[in-house]
């Protein structure tokens, strides 16, 4: 091969690459900037590129503005519940999809797989209907159950419990284990990898999660960071330095999860798409 | 438990989920499109709700703003996502991983709330963008506040997002190509350029194909980042049809006529992702 690559190549590659950098993470700088700045500081002219001290006052506003202490409580309660209770749905039945044979399996995983395509916001208004008719209508219950069988994390279970050799499943069979045994102190500890990935992208999707949530929560405290971001950005007033501190809320928790676990991030956001 | 029922055992909360909360209102939402409010009644309604979708200018908008979108935002997208692909997959670039984790970042941050630093950032006045846009001589331009220039800010809000997420899939499958492709194309004399177009972009056929059936389904859905960055103004220049759906649902409360949009939506992304598809399979 031919390895003596002209050093201007090289650099010109390097500027393209920097100059992408800059662009992914400047807008993160600067809603750092924003958040620990008053709001006269972000629409500065010119601009002030330095964050400031006034993070802590910020905060103060936003919470007695909308309650953020309450809602990132909620945030975390809602992501954290739905995450733990759809990866124990998902992974029981990407186990049954990948382990057993039985009638209708194909029936039903080829409905799950129709169901990756159709787009969410169709079952919106029957849900509102569902929630509404039994008065569950801004609960963390409403926000939390639609998605629970997440089509998505189940395929991917299904992908990567077909890795499980049956060898192994049937010389527990043979040792007496009974199927819950094996399910939980075989299959899942082998699973771990697999596990952490979707519980991640469960957890990132409903950290996220805006238009369910915006429809279904109806008073300040019970909303989730997106639905109260949202809802101070449509204020008449709008302050941005306690915006720039509620978005940085939001996003400071995934990112430094991201940072941590980047790995496990980006094979969970892959979802098997490719083999690596 | 018997070894006969213990996979529906398994299988049994997933699909009662599955049930109540997917197919029940996918199976609802469509009887609902046929049907219309008197009252505080809902009665049937045949295709009275489908025909005035057809004559409503304001679907034909967002339907014809969404597909802008798609035909010109998602090829950029993809095009940016394997130049850069490529560009780190080379055994020049060093710091592979920090390149990787910079530009997935935005990947990870709620559409909310990246939708809510581009409003700032684009700030026809005092915005950041207008001012480095300044110094090029460039005068401030009315990213929000003008029909052209807010489609334009919310397809670079969208490119930012997803760019390096599909840059991701892509260096999945650069790294599944086999190097001994490249060493044969390259001791037959072929140039980087050459090798790009003959090994590089077929190999990645299936690739490509995943990130744009992907793409066109997202884009087809998009909401959040028309409903934060502009509400679907100037003019409804930004309505998108997800936006559209939710305004006469949620808005009007017009749960018949927003099936009706809820329902073309999914036949337009039913045929899109089998023209893609079969497209796909023909080619090979």
């Amino acid at each position: 091969m031919r390895h003596n690559v002209s050093p201007f190549r090289k650099t010109l590659l390097y500027i393209f690459l920097f100059i992408g950098v800059i662009v992914s993470v400047f807008p993160f700088y600067w809603m750092f900037v924003g958040a620990t700045n008053p709001s006269g500081e972000i629409f500065k002219v010119p601009p002030n590129f330095l964050p400031g001290d006034y993070g802590w006052e910020n905060f103060k506003n936003l919470n007695e503005n909308v309650g953020i202490v309450r809602v990132l409580g909620n945030s975390l309660f809602i992501t954290l519940t739905f995450t733990v209770l759809s990866a124990i749905v998902c992974t029981a039945a990407g186990y049954a999809f990948a382990k057993f044979q039985f009638k209708g399996r194909n029936a039903i995983f080829f409905m799950l797989l129709v169901a990756i395509m159709i787009p969410y916001h169709v079952t919106l208004i029957p849900l509102f209907e569902i929630f509404s008719n039994v008065n569950w209508l801004n609960t963390f219950q409403a926000v939390i159950l639609p998605q629970v069988a997440y089509p998505f994390a189940i395929f991917l279970m299904r992908q990567n419990m077909q890795a499980i050799p049956d060898s192994l499943l049937e010389a527990a069979r043979v040792d007496g284990a009974g199927e819950f045994h094996i399910f939980f102190r075989i299959v899942l500890p082998v699973m771990r990898p697999a596990l952490a990935a979707v519980a991640i992208f469960l957890f990132m999707f409903q950290w996220n999660n805006f238009i369910w949530p915006l429809v279904v929560l109806q008073s300040q405290d019970m909303y989730t960071l997106p639905v109260a971001l949202s809802s101070l950005v449509g204020m008449s007033r709008i302050d941005y330095g306690q915006v720039m501190m509620g978005t940085t809320l939001s996003t400071l928790p995934i990112m430094i999860f991201f940072l941590l676990l980047q790995k496990q991030f980006i094979s969970g956001i892959l979802g098997g798409s490719v083999k690596e | 438990m018997t070894p006969k029922n213990v996979p529906y055992i398994f299988i049994l909360p997933a699909v009662t989920f599955f049930l109540i909360f997917t197919v029940y209102p996918v199976i609802s939402s469509l009887l609902l499109s046929f049907q219309k409010r008197e009252g505080s009644e809902y009665v049937f309604a045949g295709l009275e709700n489908y025909t005035r979708l057809f004559q409503d200018e304001l679907f034909y908008k967002a339907l014809g703003n969404t597909f802008l979108i798609l035909i010109v935002q998602v090829p950029i997208q993809l095009f940016l996502a394997v130049v850069i692909a490529v560009a780190l997959n080379s055994q020049l670039v060093k710091m592979k991983s920090f390149f990787r984790i910079a530009f997935f970042m935005p990947a990870i941050t709620a559409l909310v709330a990246s939708s809510i630093i581009f409003m700032i950032m684009l700030d026809e006045n005092y915005g950041l963008v207008n001012y480095l846009l300044s110094f090029v001589g460039i005068d401030p331009i009315a990213w929000l506040s003008d029909p052209f220039w807010a489609k334009v800010a919310l397809m670079a809000a969208i490119t930012w997002r997803w760019t390096g997420y599909n840059m991701v899939i892509f260096l999945a499958g650069l790294q599944n190509i086999p190097g001994s492709l490249y060493e044969a194309a390259e001791m037959d004399g072929a140039g980087k350029l050459r090798q790009f177009f003959y090994i590089t972009v077929p190999q990645l056929k299936p690739i490509f194909l995943f990130t744009f059936v992907l793409s066109t389904i997202g884009t087809l859905q998009l909401f959040d980042e028309p409903y934060i960055l502009t509400e679907g103004g100037p003019n409804n220049s930004t309505l998108t049809i997800t936006l559209y759906l939710y305004q006469n649902g949620f808005r009007y409360f017009d749960f018949g006529y927003a099936s009706a949009i809820a329902y073309v939506l999914v036949l337009i992304i039913g045929v899109l992702s089998w023209a893609q598809m079969k497209w796909a399979g023909e080619d090979k």
